[in-house]
Parts: structure tokens; C-alpha cells; sequence
């Protein structure tokens, strides 16, 4: 590794700038910058256009939206819409199933793929690429084409209309993507280190346990994130799949009450927040480990 | 293939110099050869073959067979599938997936390669990291949003008349004129699908490369600055040359979702008006599902199938021989 600081830089340049000197600046703003700076606020306000619009008229009365529109503000704060929706659909059971199957699916799916990816990046199996291919495949199809002969398979072991029937079905679609992803990261993976464990008289089991598993944190918690959002927000198999009300997921919950008599549009600005906060939240705490990247496991 | 090499006990590392591509990462130890590694696959396998595989098989036999889903399947032979190829909705809706391969992965995957670059390269060392944090979970925020959320809020937006938001907007500035049923209209429905998609897809491509960015050693940037490379030069060489194993699956992923979208047009459109919408996977749901056609909806899954199939392979030969031409480099 080379020295891993930049070269140090006068932290006042000899130029005095009328502006405030920024304390991460390393270097002056020209004009371009601000415009290029302004041009990026713009493109991320027309991306949170449509949230802001059900923030505002999730808290709307009917009357309210009728006399003034979807772009004021609410006169007052109104929660009924929110109240009703979360009676109605019994909200905190739709939630505990949306986390019970995102977060089991998750771990599940990160665990076969690392094992998965342990064979093919660092053990090198042979046909590792048919086997790639393969394993990718099952993220890649269409779940229609699986849709009808998984019905009737789940329906004959009586796993149909319960919950464990589209964790595992998820669980072996995430972890499909997972193990394309991993084999190659673990592919990458400094043959040094392993080396090193492997003199300490460290095995296969507990060098990928110890050594492998540690240093591709960064990597895993990305899949992880990913996967629990993937799953979350997935649909036609839910909805296929788990038709009794107990068992419905958050996203299934809400689409099913669309078309609804109860469904004004501030209900249903309502019943968007109420889906889309969950997720948001999950988000907002990961975020950080987002930004670590996904390939990261790969150290220099 | 290099297991047909005697292979002694490495006792010192120079030893492993000429390590070839085949041989695992991890130096074995006593008799315990690469083998043993197919252990590690096995949940993974059985897993695949239960719930992918065997579906799968079941699946594309069901395209031979006439069924409506009470009585036993019958079996046609190709019927359906020459039927398949005669079929003006089938050719509509790949037509359709070409816009959603322009909405889903192209307009994206620029968009968010020159977003990412902006971010790291120009906020996030002027303006600072927090303002660049900020951004980029602004631009990621469709990306997690349930799509039957997203559906309700876009049809709400877009509805006809002065019901809906956008022609509330078009009208308070004075573009009254311009208020329209967009998603009713044969000639704004495809196209305002690909704006919801491009919104619903720009956040992922982002928050991917500029993980990648973070690989990109400052120096290199330093360096080619003062070589008098001006930002286009910096992005073309530096940027994209490193992160381009992530363009591949950024664009890989991208292009699988656009060919088997199906959650937005189910909550949108339902394919309508006509076919200006339809796309293959809602084609073969609602043969499924409204048609009753089950061996026909088959068939349209399966042809969706052999598609991706074909696109994914190219795909990953391409990363594959770019990966060995680098590593050749090396």
C-alpha cells in the first residue's frame, strides 16, 4: 500500500476570498460549482416532489382537499385518514409480518450466499462460471414463470397462505443475486491473508467464519440492507401467496384496500405514508452502512 | 485443468508464485483437495433446485399443454407457441420492454454516473461530505418505496381531469392548456411510465457507484490534475475505468428488472389503453390469472424467460472477458 494521505495543502490559500472559508473546503468554489451544486439540490427536489405531496395531505381533511387542492398545506392537522387506515387494515400486525419475513429472508439469504460464494470465489470450484450462471438465473427469471408450479407445490405440502412459504421462496432469489455478487468480491479476496490463516493452521470452516466473513462486513451488511428492502417492498408473490388478512404484508395490505369505499384521497395519502415510513426509518438507521459500499469487502 | 498438477505441501510462499486462476484461494492442507468445497454448496443447490428448477421444468412443459386451470392439462404440442409468434400483443409488449430497457437502465445508468461523480467529486470535497449524504438519500428515496405505495401515489398525481396533482400544477402556472389524462391517453401513457421509472430507478445506480468511488485513490485524481487533465478527461479515465465492474451489474440489474417489469403497470395502467402499455410479464399474468389460459400464459413466461436467459449470459461473458483482460494487464 502506498501512503495513504494526500499530500498535506496550505489550509489558507494565499488568495483571500470574500466568502467564508468553508472548514471542509479544501479549495475555493468557483461559479460553476454553485450552479452544479444548485442543478443537484433541483434534481433531488423534483425526486422528493411526490413524498412531500403525501406528507402534506396525509394530515388533510376531505373538505380541506376539496376547497383547496393537493398543493396547500392543511389548514389544520387532521389524522382521521391516518387513524382509520390503521384501524381498519390492523396495521401493527401487517408491519410485524412485513419485518418478521424481510428480516428472516435477509439473514437467511446472506448466510447460503456466502457459503455459496465461499465454493466458488476462494474454493474455485470447477464450472464455477455454469454454476454463476446458473445461481443467477434464479434472480433473474421472471417469477411468473415460477408462480403457477410453486402454487400448487406450496399447497401440497400446506405451506400455502403462510408466511414461511414466501421466505423461502425469497430466500433462494435473494441469495441468488447474493452469490453472484459475493463470488466475485470473494474472488478478489487478498490471497495473502488467507495464506497467513491457513499457516496459523486456521481450516477452511474457521477461515471463512474468522478471516473471510470479518473483513467483508462492509460488503455483507450492504446485502443485507438490500435484501431486507428487496423483500419488503416485493408483491406479486405475496399476494399470491398469502391470501388470508393475517398474513398479509404491508405493501399487499394496502394495495388490496385500493378501489375501496373507505379510500378518499387523503386515506389514501394516508395509507402511502403508513407504507412508505417503515422502510424509510429501516433506511435512515442503515444508512451509513450503505455508504461503506458493496464492494468493499475487497480490501487493498 | 490444474488439479492435474502434483500439487506438494507450499512450505514457503514465493513457492505459490505461479498460482494459476484454477486453484482455490485458500493453500490446501494435507489430503483434502478442492472437493470438499462442493460441501459448501449444497444448501444453496437443493435450495435452487426445489424452489427455482424443478418450477421451472414443471413451468415451460405447461407451454405445450391447453389448460384453464381445473381440468388435467392437454397436451398441444407447439400450438401454443406458434400462436405465440403470430400474436400482435406479444411483439407490442417487447416493443414496450425496449422503453423500459431506455427508462430503467440507460437514462439511469448515465444519469447516475455523472450524479455520482458530482457528488463525490464536486459536493462532497467543496460543499462537504454531509451535503453529499444528504443528496444521494434524497435521489434514493423511490428506490425504497413498496411499489403498490409508489403506484398510488404516481395514479394519484397523474389523474385525469383537475382531480390530479400535475394538472392542478399545470394549471396554478398558467399551463392549463397543457393538462392532460396521462395515463389514460394512448399517447402520454408509455411515456409517462418511463418518467415514473426513471425516477423509481435513478436512486440505486447512485448509491452503487458512488460506493465504488470510494476505491478511487485521491492521489490518482491529484495527479491527473496536475498533468492538466480537465474534469471530462479525470472522469473518463479514472472514474469509469475503476467502477466498471460495477456499471456491469448496475446495467445487468437494471436491464433484468426492465424486461420483467411488472409491479407499475399492475397498479397503473393494467398494460392499457390497448396494448400502449403492456409488457411481457403483465401479458402473462393476465393470461394467467384473467384469461384462465394458463398454458398459453406459460408459454409467454417462458419465451420472457429465454430472453433474460440469453441477455444475462452476453452479459457476464462480457464482464468475464474484461475481468480476465485486467487481470492479464496486471
Amino acid at each position: 500500500m502506498t501512503a495513504t494521505t494526500a499530500p498535506a495543502r496550505p489550509s489558507t490559500p494565499a488568495k483571500i476570498a470574500p466568502t467564508r472559508r468553508h472548514r471542509n473546503g479544501k479549495r475555493p468554489r468557483t461559479i460553476t460549482d454553485w450552479v452544479l451544486l444548485v442543478a443537484a439540490v433541483v434534481v433531488a427536489v423534483l425526486i422528493a416532489f411526490p413524498f412531500i405531496l403525501i406528507l402534506i395531505n396525509s394530515f388533510k381533511s376531505p373538505q380541506d382537499y376539496a376547497a383547496t387542492g393537493p398543493l396547500q398545506l392543511p389548514t389544520q392537522l387532521y389524522f382521521d385518514g391516518i387513524v382509520r387506515f390503521w384501524e381498519r387494515v390492523d396495521f401493527p400486525q401487517k408491519l410485524w409480518n412485513s419485518i418478521f419475513i424481510s428480516g428472516v429472508v435477509s439473514v437467511l439469504a446472506v448466510l447460503v450466499s456466502v457459503l455459496n460464494a465461499f465454493a466458488i470465489g476462494i474454493g474455485r470450484v470447477r464450472a464455477r462460471t455454469s454454476i454463476i450462471v446458473l445461481f443467477l438465473l434464479a434472480n433473474l427469471l421472471p417469477q411468473e414463470a415460477l408462480l403457477y408450479p410453486l402454487y400448487y407445490m406450496f399447497k401440497q405440502v400446506g405451506l400455502y397462505d403462510n408466511v414461511w412459504s414466501v421466505i423461502i421462496i425469497f430466500t433462494v432469489i435473494q441469495s441468488a443475486f447474493g452469490t453472484y455478487l459475493l463470488s466475485s468480491v470473494f474472488g478478489t479476496f487478498p490471497k495473502e491473508v488467507l495464506e497467513a490463516a491457513a499457516l496459523d493452521g486456521a481450516g477452511r470452516w474457521k477461515t471463512l467464519w474468522r478471516v473471510i466473513v470479518p473483513i467483508s462486513r462492509p460488503t455483507l451488511s450492504v446485502l443485507l440492507i438490500f435484501f431486507f428492502i428487496w423483500t419488503w417492498n416485493e408483491f406479486l408473490i405475496p399476494l399470491t401467496f398469502l391470501v388470508s388478512n393475517d398474513n398479509q404484508t404491508v405493501p399487499v395490505a394496502i394495495s388490496v384496500l385500493q378501489g375501496d369505499r373507505l379510500m378518499d384521497v387523503t386515506t389514501t395519502s394516508a395509507s402511502a405514508l403508513l407504507g412508505l415510513i417503515p422502510t424509510l426509518v429501516f433506511f435512515l438507521i442503515f444508512q451509513r452502512t450503505l455508504t461503506r459500499g458493496i464492494t468493499a469487502g475487497a480490501v487493498k | 485443468m490444474a488439479t492435474s498438477v502434483p500439487f506438494v505441501r507450499p512450505a514457503k510462499r514465493p513457492a505459490k508464485a505461479a498460482l494459476t486462476p484454477d486453484e482455490p484461494l485458500i493453500p490446501s492442507r494435507g489430503g483434502r483437495g478442492r472437493g470438499a468445497y462442493w460441501l459448501y454448496l449444497l444448501p444453496g443447490f437443493v435450495l435452487l433446485t426445489v424452489i427455482v428448477l424443478i418450477p421451472l421444468g414443471w413451468n415451460v412443459y405447461l407451454s405445450f399443454t391447453e389448460w384453464r386451470g381445473i381440468k388435467p392439462p392437454e397436451f398441444i404440442g407447439l400450438d401454443n407457441w406458434i400462436e405465440l409468434f403470430g400474436d400482435a400483443a406479444f411483439w407490442a409488449s417487447f416493443r414496450n420492454s425496449i422503453a423500459m430497457i431506455i427508462a430503467m437502465v440507460i437514462v439511469p445508468t448515465l444519469l447516475g454516473l455523472l450524479l455520482a461523480a458530482l457528488l463525490f467529486d464536486l459536493i462532497g470535497r467543496k460543499f462537504g461530505g454531509r451535503l453529499a449524504s444528504f443528496l444521494r438519500a434524497t435521489y434514493y428515496l423511490p428506490q425504497i418505496l413498496p411499489v403498490a405505495v409508489a403506484g398510488i401515489v404516481i395514479g394519484w398525481i397523474l389523474r385525469p381531469g383537475d382531480d390530479g396533482a400535475l394538472n392542478q400544477i399545470l394549471e396554478s402556472i398558467g399551463l392549463g392548456a397543457l393538462a392532460h389524462n396521462w395515463l389514460g391517453s394512448p399517447d402520454t401513457a408509455l411515456a409517462s411510465i418511463m418518467m415514473v421509472m426513471v425516477w423509481v430507478q435513478i436512486g440505486y445506480p447512485i448509491v452503487i457507484f458512488m460506493a465504488a468511488l470510494q476505491r478511487v485513490d485521491p492521489e490518482l485524481y491529484e495527479a491527473a490534475e496536475l498533468d492538466g487533465a480537465n474534469w471530462l478527461q479525470r472522469f473518463r479515465s479514472i472514474t469509469v475505468s475503476i467502477i466498471r465492474p460495477e456499471i456491469y451489474v448496475v446495467a445487468l440489474t437494471c436491464t433484468i428488472a426492465a424486461l420483467k417489469v411488472f409491479g407499475p403497470i399492475y397498479v397503473l395502467t393494467g398494460g392499457g389503453p390497448g396494448t400502449s402499455t403492456l409488457v411481457p410479464a403483465y401479458y402473462a399474468y393476465s393470461e394467467f390469472f384473467q384469461s384462465q389460459q394458463v398454458g398459453y400464459g406459460a408459454t409467454i413466461a417462458t419465451a420472457l424467460t429465454v430472453i433474460i436467459a440469453i441477455v444475462a449470459i452476453a452479459f457476464i461473458r462480457a464482464q468475464l472477458r474484461g475481468e480476465e483482460k485486467e487481470r492479464a494487464g496486471l
